[in-house]
């Protein structure tokens, strides 16, 4: 899926950031002492898909944590509309839902109280809640405390947050992880309702997950050499 | 309902489900209170003598109990990171955690502490004072100790660390919370002791936020 025409190379976008969607320029990040990537941009228009790829330890979490302001890069900028993130952190918080490998589910919550506060918090409704819990099959289960649902059950509560309050930008972690057949169809059909309604989405994946018109991103093409590696932190 | 209340009702949600958290802490200060007049003798005037000191470090100890779990949990499983990233600001999520803490913690000490003075054998003009002291006072715990939370997530035996941390942050409410009492039974004004209390409290309420939260951050980095 990783074919040179729908990768995005680094030297063939523009330097300055685009007045549409979300981009990053010349992104460097840094874990410990270890120069993970550096050099990488991306842009990503409203109602584009791009999807991480890479072997573990690429940095594609790490990536996705830069995207949704939890890191800051070592070095490069984001910007969302052509007006850099660091600008307006709080606004890119209002704007983005970020689903990493955990969960934050409380045991002793029922779902649909977990659920509830994810989406109250920002700013939405108990329909909303419902509507969410039986889009991703858990209508049965909004009852029960967090503890006895299963793995599969869990990852598709903390799913059901992205479509309980709407949020422009998504960023996924390994997003079907955990879920059965059932449950990636229904990410995929809420990725596809997300899209179509201008959203914008980030996941990064090992299993091919069946995305139209998505574009691909192997971070293993910005991890630095060795010498660039060391000259870089020196 | 706001987003600051949301996330106190949830706090206080887990710590009544969870369980024990508050009941823990009481227990704690009333058994440990207890224990000095078998260590120091049933004297009544030796009881009367240090009976406010021992209320306010045994107050100060319990609630260094809860503390730890203040961040823990959330950053165990994953909703620290979901709640760095909502609109709410962390510093008002800070605040927000604070006062369920306090509410599960200071308010029951403060509540159970005049019971203990009569244990004690207490000098009945201090009951009043006291009380509102450690109205005052444990907020300031609760604050204080958040910074210390914060910075020792993560780390391990984080609870002894936070403790070594805190408690020595924690001496100029213990002085003053003794001090006003004290005053207060020897015929001296209680009020000035009071008031350095609550000035103690607005400093801890404006400055702990931002401590904290800056704290909280490098941690889900």
């Amino acid at each position: 899926m990783s074919d040179a025409s729908s990768v995005i190379a680094a030297h063939s976008v523009p330097a300055t950031p685009p007045d549409d969607g979300f981009a990053g320029r010349h992104l460097a990040c840094r874990r410990g002492e270890r120069l993970v990537f550096h050099g990488l941009d991306f842009t990503l228009p409203s109602g584009g898909a791009l999807v991480l790829i890479g072997p573990n330890g690429s940095g594609k979490s790490s990536l996705l944590r830069i995207m949704a302001g939890l890191t800051p890069p070592f070095a490069g900028a984001l910007s969302w509309n052509g007006v850099a993130l660091r600008e307006d952190r709080a606004a890119h918080r209002a704007r983005l839902h970020f689903i990493g490998h955990a969960d934050a589910l409380k045991p002793v919550l029922s779902a649909q109280e977990m659920l509830g506060f994810w989406t109250r918090m920002r700013g939405g409704d108990a329909d909303a809640v419902a509507r969410a819990l039986a889009q991703f099959g858990l209508g049965a289960a909004a009852e029960l405390p967090c503890r006895y649902l299963s793995a599969g059950q869990k990852r598709r509560l903390a799913l059901a947050r992205l479509i309980a309050s709407p949020a422009p930008l998504w960023l996924l972690d390994e997003p079907s992880t955990g879920l059965d057949s059932d449950g990636a169809a229904q990410l995929l059909a809420a990725i596809a309702a997300h899209r179509r309604g201008g959203g914008s989405i980030v996941l990064s994946t090992h299993a091919p997950l069946d995305l139209p018109d998505a574009a691909y991103l192997s971070l293993s093409e910005f991890r630095p050499s060795r010498s660039e590696a060391g000259g870089a932190l020196a | 309902m706001s987003p600051f209340l949301l996330l106190v009702g949830r706090d206080l949600r887990l710590a009544l489900r969870q369980g024990g958290d508050a009941a823990m802490v009481v227990a704690f200060f009333v058994l440990t209170v207890v224990l000095f007049p078998f260590g120091v003798g049933p004297e009544p005037e030796l009881l009367q003598r240090i009976a406010t000191g021992i209320i306010w470090v045994t107050a100060l100890l319990a609630s260094l109990l809860s503390l730890e779990r203040l961040f823990q949990a959330d950053f165990d499983d994953g909703s620290l990171e979901a709640l760095a990233l909502l609109p709410l600001p962390l510093e008002a999520q800070v605040l927000a955690k604070c006062l369920a803490h306090w509410l599960v913690s200071g308010l029951p000490l403060t509540v159970v502490a005049p019971l203990l003075g009569l244990l004690l054998h207490l000098d009945s003009a201090g009951y009043p004072i006291l009380v509102l002291g450690m109205a005052i006072g444990t907020p300031v715990l609760s604050l204080l100790g958040a910074i210390g939370a914060a910075l020792t997530l993560g780390a391990r035996r984080g609870g002894v660390l936070l403790s070594l941390l805190v408690l020595p942050l924690y001496i100029p409410v213990l002085i003053f919370g003794v001090a006003a009492v004290e005053a207060q039974i020897a015929g001296f004004p209680s009020r000035p002791h009071l008031l350095l209390l609550a000035a103690l409290l607005i400093l801890a309420l404006g400055l702990v936020p931002f401590a904290a939260a800056g704290a909280l951050r490098q941690a889900v980095e």
